[in-house]
């Protein structure tokens, strides 16, 4: 039986792990993660899980620890955040190469300079090229449902890729909030074990891991790496059913909320979405025709299942909460995605971008209002006035 | 050697055939050759311990040292400079020694001027 | 009570406001309510001024931004009064309850909140005299619950017992017990 327990966000996710119980975790502590890792170590000190568990001296060591175990054979859970995630960047890509099915808890956090512990997706923006696959989580609840998921998503013989599960630094990590945790016997039967097919510790079947490729075969690794991350969105969609049948939470590629009969639509990831849900049913009670697109899969990037959702829109506006510094018009990296996408599927809607709560800047219902405002008017003229605008900047 | 396609090659760049670097003959990089000289062999191993290529033969059954794997030797050097026969030989002559000295026991000549 | 009801929590690193927090939290859980319960994170010490908050509602809540405008402010150590804006974003028609030995109406001088309601209680004194220390997050909850209405005291001392559970000896649980029914008792409105 499934019980409701009052959690903050990392708190969910150390149960997920604690249910998962991994071979092994190694991680290095950094706000707004630390609490998820503090509380695994109190469940490996008293004997809750079987987890060899590594104290590493950085982040680039705990995901090097991560990818030695993993290739070993073994089954790989870390956490980090912002600049912990900079610091193993090299070894992130190599994860991901090296065909790794570790799955990480990413607490999003804006990354330095200035020092910032507070929330934005510049973290995981910088890994989106790095071949590991990335899922958006609204609240705690949905943490600890995708971490569930991200183990038999990775692990799929189709796949074998490295999952990272993001969800907002403090916004969700700490807010304790009403989490329905499943029974434990269920997660670990859904999680199943792990069958490595290549382990290093097979020493009947000696193998070797990274070595050297000339020109002339990096490319066809890479070709590879695009194979699994084609396989995934399948995988992906697969794993959400049957996490839906066993678990009654039903998942997708994103979540649509009143996006069917809606004139205009606001795109925004993880706890804005939340926020958003509020703004537009506020915004229906008075009459107005709008909807929302929650992205939960960034990677592998659903390109035509986005256009199909949002392609009978008047307007969009997409909400980035990031920057990606001298792109077209500095926009975010979620709306050049997207505009991409549809602009590429032949379908031509008036779009603008939001850059909002950066470094933790708190994005209000009355700001989320503005942008649907905006988006219809955009609606009516057909036109955009300004491409980005950032929202709550003060000039 | 064909090329293989990217469906063709175990994925993430592993390699599961264990050992084939064998496959890869190195011998064609010497520029110096390792070559037996007067001073006889004490079977000590030394060389075989230290030589980075896997390239001294050795017979196990009789615990002895035979040779020198010409296909894969890279001609470093290395088991002359361990060697304690070459070091014993250099103390006795008191003198510094050409490395392809015929009094030493592992010589290291260079290719082309190997006396067959 | 509105449909969402948002609370605000003053008081000082060390206090207990966290843990206040989280406490009706769970009594929340238990009652079939929806809540969130978070922190201000700034470069805290014992003895700074903070804030926590909490989001209550029998519909689920999706909201996650921050709380501008609070139905209830709590301010859990009365040296904050006049130095920290406890009344800022209160509703017109919110509830502010304090721990002080002042009376209604002089907080409602000092702070300047002219509206809605004001009760008070000397939560710190209660602290003292059942527990032998001022901790003033028990004692506020049951303020709380008798000037809200929000909660049961039952619910809240079931729940107060489940929390402390085996982190406290049975003796200083009921002294939180104790301290909490007679917060509600002694709290009054003005």
């Amino acid at each position: 039986m499934s019980k409701f327990e009052a959690l903050q966000g990392n708190e969910a996710v150390a149960t997920a792990m604690r249910q998962i119980n991994p071979d092994v975790v190694a991680a290095y502590p950094i706000t707004p993660q630390t609490s998820t890792v503090q509380k695994f170590a109190d469940f490996v000190a008293d004997g809750l899980v079987d987890t060899e568990f590594v104290c590493v001296e950085s982040e680039h060591s705990a995901m090097s620890a991560c990818v030695g175990a993993s290739t070993a054979g073994a089954r790989v859970m870390t956490a980090t955040a912002a600049n912990g995630l900079a610091l193993m960047w090299e070894i992130v890509y190599i994860a991901a190469s090296n065909r790794c099915p570790i799955v990480m808890s990413l607490v999003n956090r804006a990354l330095s300079a200035p020092i910032n512990i507070h929330c934005d997706h510049s973290d995981v923006m910088g890994m989106r090229d790095s071949g590991w696959i990335i899922l958006f989580s609204e609240d705690g609840q949905e943490a600890y449902d995708n971490l569930i998921q991200a183990v038999r998503i990775g692990e799929h013989p189709d796949v074998l890729l490295p999952v990272a599960v993001c969800q907002d630094g403090f916004i969700t990590s700490h807010e304790m909030a009403r989490v329905e945790i499943y029974d434990d016997a269920d997660v670990k039967a859904f999680v199943g074990e792990y069958e490595p097919r290549w382990p290093l510790l097979d020493v009947e079947n000696p193998k070797t891991y990274g070595p050297l490729d000339f020109y002339d075969y990096y490319y066809e690794h890479k070709r590879q790496q695009v194979e699994a991350m084609e396989h995934a969105q399948r995988v992906i969609l697969e794993v959400a059913e049957e996490f839906n049948r066993k678990f009654n939470r039903d998942y997708g590629l994103f979540e649509p909320y009143r996006l069917q009969d809606a004139r205009v639509a606001v795109v925004a990831a993880n706890s804005t979405a939340g926020t958003a849900k509020t703004v537009v049913d506020q915004l229906r009670d008075q009459g107005l025709k709008v909807g929302l697109l929650k992205p939960r899969v960034f990677r592998p990037f659903p390109a035509r299942e986005l256009t199909e959702a949002l392609q009978h829109l008047e307007a969009i506006a997409v909400m980035d909460r990031s920057i990606s510094f001298g792109a077209m018009n500095n926009a975010g990296p979620l709306f050049l995605e997207l505009a991409a996408a549809l602009t590429l599927h032949g379908v031509h809607i008036p779009m603008a971008d939001y850059v909002y709560g950066l470094g933790g800047r708190d994005v209000r219902p009355a700001e989320i209002e503005h942008v649907y405002r905006d988006a219809l008017e955009i609606a009516e003229t057909g036109q955009t006035e300004r491409m980005v605008t950032y929202l709550g900047v003060r000039e | 050697m064909e090329q293989k396609g990217w469906r063709d090659i175990p994925i993430g760049g592993m390699i599961l055939d264990a050992g084939n670097a064998v496959e890869y003959l190195t011998g064609g990089w010497r520029a110096f050759r390792p070559v037996f000289g007067e001073a006889d062999c004490i079977h000590c191993f030394t060389c075989w311990l230290y030589c980075p290529d896997s390239s001294i033969l050795v017979d196990t059954e009789n615990e002895k040292m035979t040779g020198f794997d010409l296909e894969h030797c890279k001609g470093c050097g290395i088991c002359a400079a361990v060697c304690p026969v070459n070091e014993k030989v250099i103390k006795k002559t008191d003198q510094e020694l050409e490395r392809d000295d015929v009094r030493l026991c592992i010589r290291m000549v260079e290719e082309g001027k190997v006396e067959e | 009570m509105a449909e969402l009801t948002e609370i605000r929590w003053h008081g000082r690193g060390g206090q207990g406001v966290v843990t206040a927090g989280k406490l009706l939290a769970e009594t929340a859980l238990g009652t079939g309510q929806y809540f969130q319960a978070f922190p201000d994170y700034g470069p805290e010490r014992m003895g700074a001024p903070i804030r926590a908050y909490t989001r209550l509602s029998y519909q689920p809540i999706n909201i996650h931004s921050q709380i501008e405008e609070p139905n209830v402010v709590l301010v859990l150590d009365p040296t904050l009064l006049g130095s920290v804006p406890v009344t800022e974003g209160l509703k017109e028609d919110g509830t502010l309850v304090v721990n002080t030995s002042m009376s209604p109406a002089e907080v409602r001088k000092i702070t300047g909140f002219q509206t809605g309601q004001v009760f008070t209680v000397d939560a710190s004194h209660i602290a003292i005299d059942e527990m032998g220390r001022e901790i003033t997050n028990t004692p506020m909850l049951g303020a709380f619950a008798r000037a809200t209405g929000l909660f049961d005291l039952d619910d809240l001392t079931e729940q107060l017992r489940a929390w402390f559970g085996k982190k406290i000896s049975p003796e200083a649980i009921e002294a939180n017990v104790r301290a909490l029914r007679r917060a509600a008792e002694e709290v009054q409105r003005g």
